[in-house]
Formats: C-alpha cells, structure tokens, sequence
C-alpha cells in the first residue's frame, strides 16, 4: 500500500507510549481450525468435543449478565441440560442494558434478493471496522446471523412485518443491502424479551437459578482455571461465594468509562475488569464508538446522554452557521446562504450519511470552531443543527410523523423544544466499546475457563462497529457458538470440587471484603460521582473522539493523580450490610480509574488512525483517518501487572491476516 | 426553581418508613426527575446524611427499572417512566410527594426500591414460547397478518415497571398479565401453549398477593407504554376459552 | 361476579318496567302485580314463576356478596400501606364507588323487601294488602322517597361502571372499539334504569300518581 502524505512526516515507527508499557510475546488464536474460511465454523462444530448427556446434570457453569449474550447463552446452556446460574445486578433479568438498542439486528438473510449475502455481510463487517478485527470470527458471525433470525421468530418476537405478513428489513449505518430486521424503534427490547423469556422459562424447568441484584466483585481462579466468582447481595449486602465448572462473563461495555454515555447508569467494567487483574487480556481497550446523533448536553447536572436513532439522517440535514456570531440566533432566521451543511460539502458522495465516526468528529470541529449551537455548557456551545425542513416541504409532515414520530416526541420531551417547528440539535456522545476481554475463536479469554460474549470481548467489531451488529454478535455468541465450544471446554469436567477454605478462593474473599471496608472508611470529603464525572471529563476530553499524544499523556497523569485522591478522599456513607447504592458506585469507579489509564496507554501506543480511534498526528492532508497497516495490522492485548511503581502493562500482539479481503483505505469522499 | 420534597425513607425491608421533608434549591427546567434527586442525593452526601436510594438504569424509558409514586401518579403527571420526566412539569415553590410503589407482591427494599422479582415469577408460568435453540424453522415459514404483528407488538412494548400495580387501587397486574397473553396469543408461534399459559399465569398472579382486576382502569391510564385496556378483557377471554378447554 | 351482576341487570329491567305500570293507574298496577303471581298456572303454582324469580335472584346475591368480599379482601391485602398521596387519573368516580355502592344497595334491598315484599310496611299507617296503595303511600312520605331517589342514584353508578365492567370480565371488549361500545352502552343502560326506576317516586310526589 502506498502511503499517502502525512502532517508529521516524523510520526511513522514512533513510539510514544514506550515508557508506559513493555512489550511482551505474540499471542495467537489457536482455535479456529485451518482450512477455507467457510468451513472452519461447521468443522470446529464438529471437533468441539460433547460432553455426555448424563454428566452434564453434574457440569455447573456461571453465567454473568443477562442482557443478549448472557439470557441467550443462559438460556441455551440450560435447555443442553447443564447446571446454570445467572447474575445480574438489575432487579430483574429483563432490564440488561439490551433492552435500551433502538435501531435494529442485522442478518445475512436476503429476503430482499438485493445481493446480500454470508461473505458480503462478513466484508462490509471487516470493512467497516477498518480492518482490525479477525476474519475466522467475522466470517462465524454472518454465517450463524441467519439462524438468530430463525430462533427469535420462533420465540415470537414480533419484528416489522409487510403487508403480506412477511418479514420487513431495512437498510441500516449506510450499507448497500437492506438486512436489518427490527421492532420498530424497540428491537433490543423484543430481542431481550424474548431471550428472557427463554430464561425465565428454563428457571421453570429448573436447569437455570437468577439472582438478580448481586453484582460480581471477583474471578476466583484456581490452579490457572476460572472456576468461581464472588458477589455482593445488592441488598442483604452479604459477600457470596459460588463455584461452577466454567465461567461466562457477558458483562457487556465499559463506555461509562466517560461518565456520560449513552449507556445504562449501570454499566460497568468491574466484572471485566477483575478478570483482567487475574490475568484474563484486555484487548483494543481504546477502540470506542462515538455515535453522532444523540441529544445534547443542557448542563452539568447531566447523568447520561440519549440518543437518537441513526436513521434521522436519512432524511435531516445537518448544520451549522457560517459565523460564529450567529450561534444563538433563531435557526429559522438565518438565511440559506449563511448556513453550513458541513458534511454535504466535505463529502459530497455520501453527505449526511457519512459513518458515525466521521460524522462525530466534523460536529466536534464545528463546535470547536465556536460555531457550535444550543446553550453554552462551560463555555462552549456543542450542538449542531438537525434540520427536518427540507424533508417536510418534500414529504409533507404526514411522512415525516409516520416515520420518525417516536423519536420527535421523545426529543420534545427531552428538550422541550418542538422539532416540526425549530430544527433539532444533536451532538456525538459515547455509544459502544468495541474494545473487551480477548478471547479466542471459542470465545475463551487467556484464564482456561472463562468464556466472554457479547459487548464484553473484543471479537468481532475491530476498530468500529457496523449499526445493528452488536445485537446480532450478542446473539450470535450466546445462542449458537458458546454452547458449542464451551462443551469442548467441559468434556474434561467436573473438575475437582473446591472448598470455600482453599487459600484461592480466602485471598479473593478478602480482597472483596477489605475493598469494601475500605470505600466506606476513607469518609473524605467527595462524593462518588463527582469523580466519576472528573474522570470522564478526562477521557472524553484526551481520549474521545481525537486523541493527540500530548493530550494522552496529559491523560493518564491526571487520572493517576485522581485515582489518588479518590482512595485517600471519597465519601461513601451507610453501610455495608444494607442496600447502598453508593457503595456499589465506588466499587465501579475505581475499576474505571484503573481502566482509563489502560485505555489511554492503548491510545497513546496505537499511532495510527482507525476506525472510531483517530490519532490526530495520523491523517490525510484533508484530514481523513490514515491507518498504518505495516505496524498496526494487529490487535493489542494487554496483560495487567499491577499498578505500583514500576509496574506496567504488558503488550501482546495478535497479528491479523487477512487471506479473504484486501485491504483498503476507507474513503467516503 | 426551588422545590419542598417529601420522600418516604425506609432503612431496609422490615423497618418502619417515614415520609422526609428536604428542600432543593436552584434546579433547572432541563434536568429530568431524577436527575433533581440526584442533586439532592449530592448534597445530603456531602452533608453526611445517606443519599435516598431509588432504582433507574437506562434513563431513557426503555428498561423499566425506574418508578416513583409522585404527587400520587404513578411515574408522575406525564404519560411517560420516571426518568423521563422533566422539571419543567413542575412549578416553582412545588411540594412534591414522592412513595415507592405500594403493593403486597413488591415489598419495599430501602426507601423508593421495591422488589419485583414476582412479576419474573409471572413469566416463568408460561410467558414464553417453548422452542429451544436452534430447532428454529426458516422464519419466512410463517407469515402473520400485518393487523396481528402489529397488535402483538403494541403489547409487547410493555417494560415491566410496575406502574399498573402501583396505580392499581386493587393492586392488581392485569395489565401487565394481559400485556404477555396478548401479545403472544396474537402470533401463530404462541398458540400452542395458550390455554396452559393463561391459567399457569393467571394462577401465579394471584398466589404472588396481587389483587383482583374489577376494571377500574387506573393502570392503562398510568402506564408509560400506553398498553391498553383490551389486553385485560383478552385476558379474560383467554381463561375463559382455557376453561372451556378443560384446563 | 358478572354473571350474577347480569343477572340482576335483566331482573331491575323488567322490574322497572313492571313499576312503570303504576302510570297506568291502581288496576292497571295491581292486575299485574297479581298476574306476575299467576304467570304460568295451572303449570306452576300460585306464585311459582315468582319463587323461581326469587330463588334464582337469592342464589346471584349469595354470589354477587361473596365475591365482591372476595375482592376487597384481596385488594385489602394487595396493598397493605396506603399512599399519602394518590390522584386517579383514569378511574371513573363511578367505578371507585363500586364497593360502598354495593353496600348502599344491599341496605337499600333490605328494606325495599321490608317495605313491600316481606314486610309490606306503611308508614303511613294505611292498607298494605293493595299494592298500589302501598307504593303511593310510600312515596307520598318525603324522605322515603329520597332514600329510594339516593338508591336510585347508587344503582346508576353502579351499573355505569358494573355493565361495562362485566362486558370487560365476560372478554367482549378486547379492542378498542368494542370497548368505546360497552362503555357507552354501560352509560345508557344506567341512565334508562335510573331514570326509569326515579319516575314513579318522583311523580308520586307531585301527585300525578294517587289514589
Ligand atoms: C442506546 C443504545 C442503542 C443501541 N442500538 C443498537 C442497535 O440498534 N443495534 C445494535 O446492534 N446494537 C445497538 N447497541 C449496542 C448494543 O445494544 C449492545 O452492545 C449490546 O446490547 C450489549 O449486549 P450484552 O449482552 O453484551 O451486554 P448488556 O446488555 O449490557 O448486559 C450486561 C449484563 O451484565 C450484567 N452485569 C454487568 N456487570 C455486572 C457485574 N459486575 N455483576 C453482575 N452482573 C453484571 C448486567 O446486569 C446485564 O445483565 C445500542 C446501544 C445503546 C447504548
Ligand atoms: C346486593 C348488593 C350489591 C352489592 C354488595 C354489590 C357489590 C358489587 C361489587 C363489590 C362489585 C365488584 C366491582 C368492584 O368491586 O368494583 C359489583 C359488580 C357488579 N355489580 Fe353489584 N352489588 C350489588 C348489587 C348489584 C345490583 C342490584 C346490580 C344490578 C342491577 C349489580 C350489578 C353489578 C354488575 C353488572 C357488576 C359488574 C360485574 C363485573 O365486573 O364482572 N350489583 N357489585
Ligand atoms: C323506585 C324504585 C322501585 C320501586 C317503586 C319498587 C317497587 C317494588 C314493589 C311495589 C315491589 C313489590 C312487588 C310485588 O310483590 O308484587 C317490589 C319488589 C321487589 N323489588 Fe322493587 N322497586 C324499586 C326498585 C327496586 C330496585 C332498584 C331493586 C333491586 C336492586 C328492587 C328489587 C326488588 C325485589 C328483589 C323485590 C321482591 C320481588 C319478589 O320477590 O317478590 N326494587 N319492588
Ligand atoms: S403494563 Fe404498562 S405499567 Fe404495567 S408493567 Fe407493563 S409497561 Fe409498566
Ligand atoms: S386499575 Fe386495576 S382494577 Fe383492573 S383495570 Fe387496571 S387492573
Ligand atoms: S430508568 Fe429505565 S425506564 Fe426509567
């Protein structure tokens, strides 16, 4: 590949972030079998050993996390016959974040004879993540996306239908073919339903056990493998212990990280995080998605920011005024010719439906050129106009309200604005992780016994995700690959049995218990989430849409100073012994003080652009992602040492081939 | 604007509770409704007193987990979940009462956290269609009337909040029963097993201590996901149709 | 619950109509009064439709009563802790009035079978064995005739709600169209009982109605 120009003719074969990290051993995927890309999966189904149907009433597994890849793969693993737990720290399974996805669930199924197919969805995937993720996974996905479709019609998810009762689909994140299936604005939720469903009717059956308001706070590895996990009782406060042959965490995203996201309040990386510390590798932690349309913030009482779906771009135009002067003016008042359709003129083939990533990052530059819109939170307006005008004069408002109703009354609720009348604002905000646990092509992390699905590991999305593919990954993984290669994993059980005296299991408890001693002694003078917002700030500020090498080291110098100040300062009050939300706010922001750090090391050490990872020093004249595929063609995998001076994480690289696709730079121009 | 709240407080499950006063001062129009408490729950922290403790997860009305008695609404005077009501619903100098759901079957855990575990109770006897993984036929196998999709997801939006008990003066959750009959009795997939499922269902609803359903209406007119009314007299109909089935 | 409910619908139904003779004038009135004693004879005895009338109407209060209590017990016990605050939004006042209503009811047949089944009692001291006279003599007396006027107002909002609610119970109304329907069917059904039943009293009082 030729290389095109760039800023910083020096920046190639730097390394910034060497004083951060050491460099380890290569790491490498040894499961999925050789041979053409099409018959790994149905070969690798046939390898994968079974075990006995009568040993399996005797092979427990644990299965953290309920939303599409826990209550699927829950669910799945106790129709097979073994002895399932589930853990969730909602009241009820039905509420995993899943429930939130808006948009829809894509699936290489063709219904609509446009050309899809299994290897184009695995392209436009492998594409779409700019090439950093694996192609025996990618390719597993499309090919078992077409049975997710199958199940979840059978469990009566009632997905868009035509007139002819048949099955509706349509074109999602600027794809050729139409192969989205969806519920309305809701396909997460009907999804999750029906996976719940599943799960509350394999409860009944008694091969499956919820506990619902327990929050795992450690892996309990014994003799190298996974073979427990400890948990707090939301509400009895009382610290668990439970033991299984194997572990499944399905703990989903981390983009909370940022404080403001579009993720549930809930969300959190502690169950990944506590993996990671016992060796499990966390992989591509940096890689997050910025989606471009969600509703701006009003002011720093914010708790999470809302987002609206991606199809409002269809038919909104966005943008900005010329001149800064005319930020708070009526829209409607500023002229045609003062306006700026921003991405209509830097990309005039793709224009408003640019991927999320490019999207997000021109809102950025506008409202960092001061002609952002909306109220000013700390000094800066950050918002760009979505503008519905054009559309309705072509359309009528009648289309308008029947396709998007939803979505406009919920923005008028939202902002009290009525977007028929003033444009709507939207700015980018945090949406997904495609960084997570590494895993092998068994979805198997580097702790024999720990198996991680869904958004939880780092699979199958590479450096940006496709819309309407994280559902059908979690599906993907819960529903039909986990179940068959975690039996390989547990033809070799039962394993031995362990006691709740065994010097591993005593260490993990402890740690649990003086974690928590600790948070309600300190009784300093902050609140929780006070720091949690600080550190967003950070990241957001350092490590969000444009990360320069300067601004990541500012980065991890002050989250290291914060995550000081947070054990020797912050208040959490109540108790132990009772329902304290506080407390269990504390346990997750300090496991987001230790990650940030990680993922702006990950930033800073990845000197290339690509996918949602934009390193500003690696760029095209006209600002575009440059990606380095001779020194970045990989994914980095970190292994955790430990935070002390002089401890640092280790980096093993997984090199990606590609036998199946070329590679290519993206150009959406 | 400035606000007078009265909260129930309730230390854990078999303590008695009480209602609080606390004043709020300076809250915008913006911020949603719990993102006030989350302001007052800021101050009482930095003032020593425990911050209230209230359920919300997704905060954009999809997930269910949020839910407050306010001013004696359930999810408050809008038509809509907790979370996703504004400030600017109120007026200034307001005072607002705010109560856990009351009811026998979702027994209060601290303050405004209930647990509704019994409503995953409900589920269990039958709220699903049993086809396990992977025995799926082509899902073009069988078409349904777009009238029948569309009325099977109208129920299926409900989000399990609780409002229809909360609200309900018979404390009853038809509504939310009605929701997953309908809603699965609409679709070919959910026939086989609907006589079994309404009578399993019905029946766990009233072991769980929910009250009986004598039409009042309360629920429909509470409930953020707009069920409507009509899955209650499904409902009905549904055990009636079992009953003559000799279920 | 509905089927007995129903059953007292088609009962007052036909009842009022039977009052509305009272119009018609003393013969008129008790012609049919002792008609509805010998319906049906010689196949049934002298009062038989009647006790089957009765029987079929004790055996609905046993279970009407019984039930309602059934239902209060359990809403009772559904929600142990009261609200300090609780606004309806989407009851009508007819449907929370259902209990108390019933009751009101419950007293009020007890007395109206004093005053002129079981009891035949005139306050006005005058004959008891003309049922016209009786009825006349009943209403002549001002506060009788508001305790049946108040009853009356009971029995309409009773059955305002109760009629729609039936039909709802019964699984007829499982759209929203059938459910507009019964609900304003429910409205009309009231109203015509309610008024039908308010005539004789009231035009007893301004004496259009005498002897
Ligand atoms: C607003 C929004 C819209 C989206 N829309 C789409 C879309 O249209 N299409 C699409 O494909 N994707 C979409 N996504 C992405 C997609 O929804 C998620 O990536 C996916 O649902 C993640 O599923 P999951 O099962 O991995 O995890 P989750 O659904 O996040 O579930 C996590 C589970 O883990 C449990 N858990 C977490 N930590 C712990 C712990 N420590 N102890 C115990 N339990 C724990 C939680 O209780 C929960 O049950 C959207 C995301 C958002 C935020
Ligand atoms: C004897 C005294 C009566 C009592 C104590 C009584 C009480 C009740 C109660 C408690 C209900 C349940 C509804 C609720 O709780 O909201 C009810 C329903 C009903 N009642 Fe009565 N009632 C009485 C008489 C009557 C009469 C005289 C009629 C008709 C003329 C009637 C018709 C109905 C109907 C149609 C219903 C609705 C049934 C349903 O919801 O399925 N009731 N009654
Ligand atoms: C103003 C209204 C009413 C008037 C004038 C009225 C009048 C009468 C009269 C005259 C009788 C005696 C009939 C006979 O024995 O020949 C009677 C009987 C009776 N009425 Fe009414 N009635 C009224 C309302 C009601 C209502 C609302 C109910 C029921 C809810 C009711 C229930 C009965 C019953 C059960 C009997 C006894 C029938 C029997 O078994 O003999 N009445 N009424
Ligand atoms: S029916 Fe409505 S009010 Fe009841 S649980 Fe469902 S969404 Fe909530
Ligand atoms: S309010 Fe209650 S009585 Fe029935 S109609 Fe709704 S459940
Ligand atoms: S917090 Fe999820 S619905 Fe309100």
């Amino acid at each position: 590949m030729t290389k095109p120009k760039i800023l910083d003719s020096d920046f190639w074969g730097r390394n910034d972030a060497a004083e951060y990290f050491d460099l380890g051993d290569g790491i490498a995927d040894e499961k999925a079998p050789p041979g053409p890309l099409d018959k790994k999966w149905e070969t690798r189904e046939f390898e994968a050993r079974i075990a006995n149907p009568a040993n399996r009433r005797r092979l427990s597994i644990i299965v953290v996390g309920t939303g599409l890849a826990g209550a699927s793969a829950a669910a799945t693993l106790g129709e097979a016959g073994y002895v399932v737990k589930s853990f969730c720290y909602q009241d009820s399974p039905r509420r995993a974040h899943s429930i939130a996805a808006q948009g829809g669930i894509n699936a290489a199924k063709n219904y609509k004879g446009d050309g899809d197919s299994v290897f184009r969805l695995f392209y436009d995937t492998i594409k779409g993540g700019d090439y950093r993720s694996r192609e025996s996974n990618v390719y597993r996905l499309a090919e078992v996306s077409r049975n997710i479709i199958d199940q979840c019609v059978a469990q009566g998810v009632p997905f868009a239908r035509e007139y002819g009762g048949l099955l509706d689909n349509r074109s999602f994140g600027g794809v050729q073919v139409s192969r989205t299936f969806y519920a309305r604005g809701q396909t997460g939720q009907q999804l999750l339903l029906g996976a719940y469903q599943a799960l509350e009717r394999q409860v009944a059956a008694g091969t499956v056990k919820t506990y619902s308001r327990h929050e795992m706070l450690e892996l309990i590895v014994v003799d190298g493998r996974a073979r427990g996990i400890i948990v707090r009782d939301l509400v009895s406060g009382e610290i668990e212990t439970y033991f299984a042959d194997v572990v499944v965490l399905a703990s989903g995203g981390y983009g909370n990280v940022f404080f403001l996201s579009t993720n549930a309040m809930g969300s959190n990386v502690t169950a990944s995080w506590r993996a990671h510390r016992k060796g499990a590798y966390m992989a591509n932690p940096c890689f997050t998605q910025i989606h471009p349309t969600c509703i701006p913030v009003t002011g720093t009482h914010q708790s999470k920011l809302t987002l609206m779906s991606e199809s409002l771009r269809n038919d909104g135009r966005i943008w900005v005024p010329k001149d800064a002067a005319d930020a708070d003016k009526d829209p409607r008042e500023i002229p045609e010719e003062d306006r700026d359709y921003y991405l209509e003129r830097i990309y005039p083939a793709f224009g408003n439906l640019v991927p999320r990533d490019i999207a997000s990052r021109q809102a950025k530059n506008v409202c960092d050129e001061g002609r952002g819109v909306g109220p000013e939170v700390d000094g800066v307006r950050r918002g760009v106009y979505l503008d519905f005008a054009d559309a309705m004069e072509r359309l009528g408002r009648k289309a308008i309200e029947e396709k998007y109703g939803n979505l406009f009354d919920m923005y008028a609720q939202i902002t009290g604005e009525d977007p028929y009348q003033v444009p709507m604002r939207i700015y980018p905000a945090v949406h997904y992780v495609m960084g997570g646990l590494w895993v092998d092509y068994d979805l198997q992390s580097t702790i024999p016994g720990l198996f991680v699905t869904g958004e939880a590991n780092f699979s199958d999305h590479g450096a940006n995700r496709l819309g309407a593919s994280a559902l059908m990954q979690g599906l993907a993984d819960g529903y039909f690959v986990l179940s068959n290669t975690i039996r390989d994993y547990l033809a070799d059980g039962p394993f031995e049995k362990i006691d709740e005296d065994h010097p591993a299991v005593v260490e993990a408890q402890q740690s649990v218990q003086s974690r928590v001693d600790r948070f309600l002694s300190v009784n300093g003078t902050r609140s929780v989430d006070s720091y949690h917002r600080e550190l967003g700030n950070i990241m957001w500020e350092y490590c969000g849409m444009e990360r320069t090498e300067d601004g990541l080291k500012k980065a991890i110098d002050l989250i290291r100073g914060l995550r000081d100040d947070f054990w020797r300062n912050v208040r959490v009050l109540g108790t132990a012994e009772s329902l304290n939300q506080s407390l269990e706010r504390a346990g997750r922001v300090a496991d987001f003080l230790e990650l940030g750090e990680l993922m702006c090391i990950d930033a800073l050490h990845r000197r290339e652009s690509c996918g949602g990872h934009f390193r500003a020093e690696s760029q095209t004249e006209d600002g575009e992602a440059l990606r380095d595929d001779d020194h970045y063609a990989y994914v980095a995998a970190w292994e955790w040492k430990g935070l002390d001076v002089g401890e640092k994480p280790v980096l093993h690289k997984e090199d990606l081939v590609y036998e199946n696709i070329e590679l290519k730079q993206r150009s959406y121009k | 604007m400035n606000l007078t709240l009265k909260i129930w407080r309730q230390p854990d499950p078999v303590s008695e509770g009480a209602l609080a006063t606390y004043q709020v001062e300076d809250i915008s129009e913006d911020m949603s409704f719990l993102e006030m408490l989350d302001v007052l729950n800021e101050r009482l922290n930095s003032e020593g007193e425990e911050p209230i403790a209230f359920d919300s997860d997704c905060r954009e009305g999809i997930c269910g987990m949020c839910g407050l008695m306010i001013n004696g609404d359930a999810h408050g005077p809008l038509r809509t979940t907790t979370c996703q009501l504004h400030m600017r619903t109120f007026k200034d100098g307001e005072t607002i009462t705010i109560e856990p759901w009351r009811s026998t079957a979702f027994p209060v855990l601290k303050d405004l956290c209930v647990d509704r575990r019994a409503f995953d109770r409900i589920i269990q006897q039958g709220g699903y269609v049993s086809v396990n993984t992977g025995a799926a036929p082509d899902a073009h196998a069988m078409p349904v009337p777009k009238a029948q999709a569309d009325r099977a997801f109208d129920t299926a939006t409900c989000i399990g909040c609780g409002a229809c008990v909360a609200s309900c003066p018979n404390g009853s959750a038809s509504l939310f029963l009605g929701a997953k009959i309908t809603h699965l009795g609409e679709l070919p997939q959910g026939q086989a097993e609907r006589d079994t499922r309404v009578v399993k269902m019905v029946a766990q609803h009233d072991h769980e201590g929910f009250g009986g359903c004598t039409n009042i209406g309360e629920c429909a007119a509470a409930c953020p996901k707009e069920i409507p009314l009509d899955v209650i007299s499904q409902l009905n109909k549904d055990l009636r149709t079992a009953v003559r089935h000799g279920y | 619950m509905a089927a007995s409910g129903l059953i007292f619908v088609l009962f007052v139904l036909l009842h009022m109509y039977g009052n509305l003779k009272a119009f018609g004038g003393e013969h008129a009135f008790n012609t049919y009064a002792h008609h509805l004693r010998t319906f049906g004879e010689p196949m049934l005895p002298y009062g038989g439709l009647l006790w089957i009338v009765r029987a079929v109407l004790i055996v609905s209060l046993v279970v009407h009563v019984a039930t309602a209590a059934t239902l209060w017990k359990r809403a009772r016990r559904a929600r142990r802790v009261r609200y300090a605050v609780k606004k309806n939004t989407g009851a009508t006042w007819a449907s929370l009035l259902m209990r108390w209503g019933g009751v009101t009811l419950l007293l009020f047949i007890i007395w109206h079978l004093l005053n002129f089944t079981i009891g035949k009692i005139n306050v006005t001291g005058g004959p008891t064995d003309n049922p016209y006279r009786l009825l006349v003599d009943t209403f002549d007396t001002w506060w009788l005739t508001l305790i049946y006027l108040v009853a009356m107002a009971m029995l309409g909002a009773h059955l305002h709600h109760g009629v729609w609610s039936a039909c709802q119970t019964l699984g007829l109304t499982s759209n929203a169209r059938a459910r507009r329907r019964a609900k304003a069917f429910g409205l009309v059904l009231a109203l015509v009982i309610t008024i039908g039943f308010s005539l004789v009293p009231i035009f007893t009082v301004f004496g259009v109605i005498s002897y």
